[in-house]
């Protein structure tokens, strides 16, 4: 039925041209070589020259290689049997699991009208107190992990999933190593979540195009669980692949690049997955944590640059701990005026100390007297890092905040806090080493306040 | 109207190249049907017998042949009573209505008329039969909220109309003729409350622009008493992402002391809207006590809805604006982002393989926001009262780097530039207005003599504070070391503003006058101190107290008390010299 071609015009990069009749733009079509069979899809047409983007890289295409046009778009099976399953970039099982049948949805579908959205308001939990208490994640955030490359965030984001209380899990891997999908896998199934999760996998030994599906059928597949009133958890690493991805493509199709090599609409084609997150009015939602790893350590690369002008915040994992300054939840407000009493005071008082902590650091190194200010400063810091900061800790908010009582107990008075005297009075540990009579020194805790 | 059909003949993402017989017209509006789906569509380009569309949808199963209407028409918005409180996308498509019909998701091809066209309107005529009108006058009004929408004859008329008839008061359907006009060669034209605007051409029919001299109070103190705008001023808001551009603008839509703020949500986060959104119909409107939705327009075109519709979002807002400014009121339009505006122009150029200039921005792109910004400004109009649209735009330069196309362009034709900064953001300083970098050309709400004082704190204050970095506070002398106390205590007191407090968020200008005289009187008294500690915890005191200040409102017993017990602290340590 569908017409076949056998004569490529052209082979440059992983995108070939021929001329053919009747082709759609995005359709997709099947490349048939002696080595085996791929998915193309084709990116532009002019006039009767159609251009094709091959999933599995241009490598060893013949110009004779044979052409099958689908005549649909790019679309994947979904129902519930994909839980529990492991695909490949373009949907076919990595699993010994069977091909699915089922219903065929469109991928890249249109975007959710704003006037159907509503304003976040549930707090999801993962027993991280940098994330619980300092940057609450919220459901339908989409919030990417910024990291330098050898951070351990694929253990992180694994750990989220796990703890995060959501119905379904959906994990997309984008060029990811292949001991990093075995752990992913492995860690889901020891836990017993592997069966409320499907994982699409695309390994760094792939062809690279192939990673470009990975966000949009991950994307796609959890709408679908989502308007079935399912909490989705989408987890997307590494997303810096898939924009090398797309700036291979682009510089394929000689387009001009705008900024390091990528393309001029990075940013509405990162916009447009990111987007998907949501929490729709009267039925599910879907909550987007991605990995973009940060070439150079550089915020104001393209990649993390146009992200965190995308997404609602975004984690600082630097140093194995996720870093109070420069993570950001834009969500938090909706979340921690509902939590407890204290929340918000534990949340900035700790902050102001720790950056009072950080200056006093830098005083420190540059040789400067030190204060008995900045000694309580130096010891709180360090308790603050060791017992709050580091990621082994995992409590739930309640005790997190107890905790940070605790330290602050420890290293100050209630008063040098500068916290206002009738939340100490209910909250402040009731016996705590600093609870000793003391002179009028209330001039120095503002600096801290302050600071 | 005939039929005037091409053919497509190329696809590369939303831009088509359509073969054609008949004339086109450059940025006539075009119809691309593929399937029994009808995508919008511009023309930008024509080479020969090939134009080239922007469509303002995804492209997707778009083939060559695909027949494509020419309408004739270039890209225009409704204009008429029903506008404010409604939420429309770039092609101004009401997002609610579309939720009704298509549920969830936006559909492609789906264009609904952004005003009920029989909805009814209660009409005051105000012109009779035998007056002689222009464009822009007004034929009688309707009321709607808060205000009388002028009914007027549009804009498109070009010369002088004598009016034949006006219909009397009464309620008539928005589409009912409810005047018949004459013009000079004497062909009769029937007006309705209804008439469309091309995006791209500003409105003129006023007598003159003036000059933007009265302050637009927004409430923020920095931004009044610092770095103000002007009715009818233009602004710029850059910042990297997350340093406050967004809060600082919906501060700005609540507070601002203008009759329409019309917000233009272009290419950044939908979830931020939907704040607005689902708020504003809840909140009143402290001017009228009535809820702010209703002086509020949205043009919300966020960053995963289609790429050119975003460019066209600014346009429809901007002529939205100008549509309320005839009608005498102070309309602020507030778009967030230009950059992402800018962004679509690239896009859309380097499809054209134009030559690139700077980060492969068009080299037209400068012209283009300027002549954008030219659109905001104050107008006398025919019946000699004043209208005013003023422009605040955010910028999201790449890295946070104002030494980029978007910031720079922009600067060259704003009155007013709030330089957000990170280091600022990141010291949870609120807003995140730098206070050395930024400027403004217009007046402030304070005495200038005050103002020059206390940016002469500032200034050197600061001098002194990256002093103290290299010497620390062991090397720097006790009067450097007040006169930094002083500049930080302003910062933390006047500069920093907490949003979200009922009383501290928003300040108003009589307020601000007083609060910030008292401040400076009380700086300019030469204070005496033995030594740094005894300074500083002075002024963490005295921070403490304003800030309690700022709290209290003007009119409470509180106030009073706090500005006593304020006045008695610094003449406890005033040396009278
Ligand atoms: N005036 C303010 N007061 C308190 N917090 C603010 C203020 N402005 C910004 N923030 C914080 O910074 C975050 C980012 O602000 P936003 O305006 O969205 O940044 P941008 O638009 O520049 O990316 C907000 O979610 C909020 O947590
Ligand atoms: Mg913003």
């Amino acid at each position: 039925m569908h017409k076949v071609y056998r004569r490529i015009e052209q082979i440059a990069g992983n995108v070939v041209m021929l001329e053919a009749e009747g082709v759609a733009n995005g359709e997709l079509a099947e490349l048939t070589t002696p080595r085996g069979t791929s998915l193309a899809q084709v990116i532009r047409l002019d006039g009767k020259r159609a251009y094709l983007q091959v999933f599995a890289g241009s490598r060893g295409i013949p110009t004779d290689a044979q052409v099958r046009f689908l005549g649909h778009p790019m679309e994947v099976s979904f129902s519930d049997a994909l839980l529990g399953r492991v695909f490949d970039g373009s949907g076919s099982p990595r699993d010994k699991g069977p091909r699915l049948g089922g219903d065929q949805i469109a991928i890249g579908g249109p975007s959710v009208n704003p006037a159907k959205r509503i304003i976040p308001k549930n707090m999801v939990r993962t027993g991280i107190p940098m994330i619980d208490i300092f940057n609450s994640l919220v459901e339908s955030q989409k919030l990417p992990i910024f990291s330098v490359a050898g951070e351990p965030y694929n253990p992180l984001l694994a750990r989220i999933a796990l703890q995060a209380e959501v119905d379904v899990i959906v994990l997309g891997g984008m060029g990811l190593k292949h001991d990093d999908y075995l752990f992913f896998r492995d860690t889901l199934e020891e836990s017993g979540a592997l069966s409320r999760s499907v994982l699409f996998i695309h390994t760094a030994a792939d062809p690279t195009v192939e990673c470009l599906m990975v966000p949009d059928i991950c994307l796609a597949v959890a709408e679908q669980f989502a308007l079935q009133d399912k909490r989705v958890l989408v987890l997307l690493t590494d997303m810096t692949n898939f924009a090398d991805s797309l700036k291979e493509i682009s510089i394929t199709m000689e387009q001009i690049p705008s900024n390091r090599g990528y393309p001029g609409d990075l940013y509405s084609r990162l916009a447009a997955r990111y987007e998907k997150a949501v929490d729709f009015e009267g039925a599910g939602s879907i909550t987007v944590l991605a990995v973009t790893t940060m070439p150079g350590d550089d915020v104001t690369h393209p990649v993390p640059d146009n992200t965190g002008y995308i997404t609602e915040g975004q984690f600082y994992l630097r140093n194995g701990r996720i870093e109070p300054f420069g993570s950001l939840s834009r969500l938090k407000q909706f979340v921690n005026g509902k939590t407890r009493g204290d929340h918000r005071t534990i949340m900035d008082t700790m902050i102001q100390l720790y950056a009072g902590y950080r200056e006093t650091l830098e005083k420190q190194a540059m040789g400067f007297r030190m204060s008995d200010w900045d000694r309580k400063l130096l010891k709180y810091g360090q308790q603050f890092e060791g017992r709050m900061m580091d990621l082994s800790v995992n409590i739930p908010l309640e005790k997190a905040l107890d905790l940070g009582w605790e330290i602050l107990a420890d290293s100050f008075t209630p008063e040098e806090t500068g916290i206002p005297s009738k939340i100490t009075d209910s909250f402040w540990p009731k016996k705590s080493a600093a609870d000793e009579p003391k002179e009028e020194e209330e001039e120095e805790e503002e600096a801290a306040a302050t600071a | 109207m005939s039929e005037n059909i091409g053919k497509v003949v190329g696809v590369n993402g939303n831009l088509l190249q359509v073969a054609f017989e008949n004339p086109v017209i450059q940025n006539e509006v075009a119809f691309a049907r593929t399937g029994d789906l009808r995508l919008k569509a511009e023309v930008i380009r024509i080479r020969g017998r090939v134009a080239e569309l922007q469509v303002f949808e995804d492209t997707a199963g778009v083939k060559v042949g695909d027949p494509v209407e020419f309408t004739g028409d270039l890209l225009a918005v409704q204009l008429g009573p029903g506008l404010l409180g409604k939420v429309y996308d770039g092609l101004q498509n009401p997002l609610i209505d579309l939720a009704e019909q298509c549920g969830f998701f936006l559909q492609r091809g789906t264009y609904l008329p952004p005003l009920e066209a029989d909805s009814k309107w209660a009409f005051t005529p105000v012109a009779k039969a035998g007056d002689v009108l222009t464009a822009g006058e007004t034929l009688g009004t309707v009321p709607e909220g808060i205000f009388d929408h002028r009914i007027m004859v549009p804009f498109s008329f070009l010369g002088k109309f004598e009016v034949i008839s006006v219909v009397a008061e009464g309620e008539y359907r928005a589409d009912a003729t409810i005047a018949t006009l004459r013009d000079a060669k004497g062909n009769e034209r029937e007006v309705t409350m209804l008439q469309r605007w091309p995006v791209k051409l500003p409105i003129t029919a006023y007598a003159e622009r003036l000059r933007p001299t009265e302050p637009l109070v927004t409430k923020v103190r920095i931004v009044d008493t610092f770095f103000p705008v002007a009715r009818g001023g233009t602004y710029c808001i850059p910042g990297p992402f997350g340093a406050g551009k967004t809060v600082l603008q919906q501060v700005t839509s609540r507070h601002a002391d203008v009759d329409v703020v019309i917000i233009a949500a272009c290419g950044e986060r939908a979830g931020e809207v939907v704040e607005t959104l689902r708020e504003f119909p809840e909140l009143t409107d402290p001017r009228t006590g009535r809820s702010l939705m209703e002086r509020t327009l949205i043009i919300c075109n966020t960053s995963s809805m289609p790429v050119a519709a975003r460019e066209a979002s600014v346009y429809t807002g901007v002529t939205l604006a100008e549509y309320y400014r005839q009608m005498g009121l102070s309309v602020l339009l507030l778009a967030d982002s230009t950059s992402r505006w800018a962004q679509a122009l690239r896009e859309m150029s380097g499809r054209l393989e134009e030559i690139p200039g700077e980060e492969a921005f068009p080299a037209y792109l400068e012209s283009v926001i300027a002549s954008f910004y030219e659109r905001g400004g104050v107008v006398r109009l025919k019946d000699g009262s004043l209208g005013s649209v003023t422009i605040g735009g955010t910028v999201s330069p790449a890295g946070g780097n104002f030494e980029e196309p978007v910031t720079q362009s922009t600067l060259k034709v704003v009155g007013a530039f709030h330089g957000l900064s990170r280091e600022r953001s990141d010291a949870r300083r609120y807003p995140a207005i730098d206070p050395l970098d930024s400027w403004s050309k217009y007046g402030s709400v304070v005495d200038a003599d005050d103002l020059r004082a206390a940016r002469t704190i500032l200034v050197n204050g600061n001098d002194v504070g990256q002093m103290m970095k290299v010497v620390g506070e062991e090397g720097t002398s006790l009067e450097d070391f007040v006169l930094y106390l002083k500049s930080e205590f302003i910062d933390a007191v006047y500069l920093q503003q907490d949003a979200f407090h009922a009383v501290d968020g928003a300040t108003d200008a009589e307020r601000q006058k007083f609060v910030f005289g008292r401040l400076v009187s009380g700086l300019n008294q030469s204070l005496g101190f033995d030594d740094k500690t005894q300074a500083r915890s002075f002024f963490q005191r005295l921070t403490r107290t304003v800030r309690d200040w700022n709290r209290a409102a003007m009119d409470s017993d509180e106030f009073k008390q706090i500005e006593d017990t304020i006045k008695k602290m610094v003449t406890e340590v005033a040396t009278y010299a």
